[in-house]
């Protein structure tokens, strides 16, 4: 197979059309409609209690690192500050993109806009590029949001557990959105209607760092960047961690999610800092099933999927050789096997897609 | 005008529930409203073409399964991204047991 090429403008955004890999029709586990209608059912109460939970630990550290601030007394609070900065609004930015952390709408909205902003990404943009995520997960040149592309780049991969290369990329697009307009790329799955509103984002972005650089020129310390800013990087790799998992060494251009993403058991404080999204597999299929019901859908299928990951460190031993044999053999993945109860792979419609590759 | 077609009975779809019902080439989405009224729309979201039947209604918007846009299925407006273009809708009623549309 040619190199990948990731571009939405490329000739494998072109091919993707042309066989029918995009907006195809995916695979689902069937679900009685009276369970998966129970499983839908939206709530305020849950997503409000971990809203205040997040808001009062995050008031609570950047208040004792402040105080300790400049002491090394004062780093455990900004690391778990920054954790909670960095990587747990990177769940509460996904949950609310798809409007099912809480009932009430306005509440979905105003949790989005702040993670979006916490997390450095246009919260104009991003809801688009999310739905094409969705409509297309892992098919090349049409998936806006692939994290590991063939072949992996390791000292991307590695630094972004620092957020380095995501908030560089972040702030160029905020720039040239704030003075540019909406980029050539995001044009492709933006509607016009809504380019007023990227720049309007970007613009009001740009205003918020320039003014926390400005005090942070005046007091002549950094200290105003450590609350805004900098923990997207100090605190960014607990949400790289779990999302290098949902996809990382799975196939790519195919239609079905359990070919494609991965469920992993992991601990109550990795899951309450991704908001159960380590039920990837159950979420891709079910999107409209909120974060706090992902367990109760995954014991409803789970007989229909490959058997999850045991924890975190499970499947990185699953992952990370599959990523490194990728730097020899793009096409390289792991085929998860399926238990004796689930719907087989379609074969006949992957063949194309899969090849050999996990010979 | 166009004629009433018989649709399904009452009893096939529950309170706050939807269905999909198939006819002369197109597809429609038949709701039951938390109050029992009845209402009738383009079957297919007007985003990416996915069945709004399986979807989720919340008192008089239904959110389609594939990406959480939303309609209000009265009247079909779009009101949540990413739909953007509103829903068609047709004039629906129940007799005699019986659902009815009003559609081309």
């Amino acid at each position: 197979m040619p190199k990948r090429d990731y571009s939405l403008l490329g000739a494998d955004a072109r091919r993707a059309v042309e066989i029918g890999l995009a907006t195809a029709e995916w695979y689902h586990t069937d679900v009685p409609r009276k369970e998966m209608k129970a499983l839908m059912q939206r709530s305020d109460a849950q997503a409000i209690r971990d809203t205040e939970l997040l808001f009062g630990a995050m008031i609570l550290f950047v208040g004792l690192g402040i105080a300790l601030w400049p002491s090394w007394w004062s780093a455990p609070f900004w690391l778990a500050y920054g954790v909670l900065y960095g990587s747990a609004m990177d769940s509460r930015w996904h949950e609310c993109s798809h409007g099912t952390a809480f009932r009430t709408p306005w509440m979905n909205n105003v949790l989005y806009e702040i993670a979006s902003f916490c997390m450095m990404r246009n919260s104009a943009t991003w809801r688009w590029s999310h739905a094409r995520h969705h409509t297309d997960t892992y098919i090349v040149g049409r998936d806006p949001e692939i994290a590991v592309m063939r072949p992996p780049v390791f000292f991307k991969l590695i630094g972004n557990f620092f957020g380095i290369f995501d908030a560089w990329t972040a702030m160029n697009r905020m720039l040239y959105s704030a003075f540019l307009g909406v980029h050539p790329e995001e044009k492709t799955f933006v509607p016009e209607s809504e380019w007023p509103k990227v720049v309007r984002v970007a613009r009001i972005s740009t205003v918020i760092y320039l003014a926390t650089i400005a005090l942070a020129l005046a007091m002549g310390s950094i200290l105003p960047l450590m609350v805004i800013g900098l923990p997207r990087l100090y605190g960014a790799w607990h949400h790289v961690m779990t999302g290098l998992l949902q996809h990382g060494g799975l196939a790519d251009n195919v239609t079905d999610h359990r070919l494609n993403s991965r469920t992993v058991y992991m601990n109550p404080v990795s899951r309450f800092i991704y908001w159960n999204m380590n039920y990837h597999v159950e979420h891709h299929m079910f999107p409209m099933v909120p974060y706090h019901a992902l367990p109760k859908l995954h014991a409803a299928i789970r007989h229909d999927l490959p058997a999850p990951n045991r924890s975190i460190r499970e499947g990185f031993a699953e992952m990370w050789p599959a990523l490194v044999r990728q730097l020899k053999y793009d096409d390289y993945f792991i085929k998860r096997e399926l238990p004796p109860t689930a719907k087989p792979y379609r074969e006949d419609f992957h063949t194309a897609a899969l090849g050999t590759a996990a010979e | 005008m166009s004629e009433w077609v018989d649709a399904c009975s009452v009893d096939d779809i529950e309170t706050e529930d939807v269905i999909r019902f198939d006819h002369g080439g197109k597809t429609y989405a038949i709701y039951r409203s938390p109050d029992d009224e009845w209402f009738c729309t383009d079957g297919l979201c007007s985003h990416e073409q996915v069945h709004l039947a399986d979807g989720l209604v919340m008192d008089y918007v239904i959110e389609c399964p594939k990406h959480n846009g939303q309609f209000d299925y009265r009247n079909g407006e779009a009101m949540r991204a990413p739909v953007c273009v509103n829903l068609g809708t047709y004039p629906a009623k129940a007799e005699d047991g019986r659902v009815l549309v009003q559609v081309a």
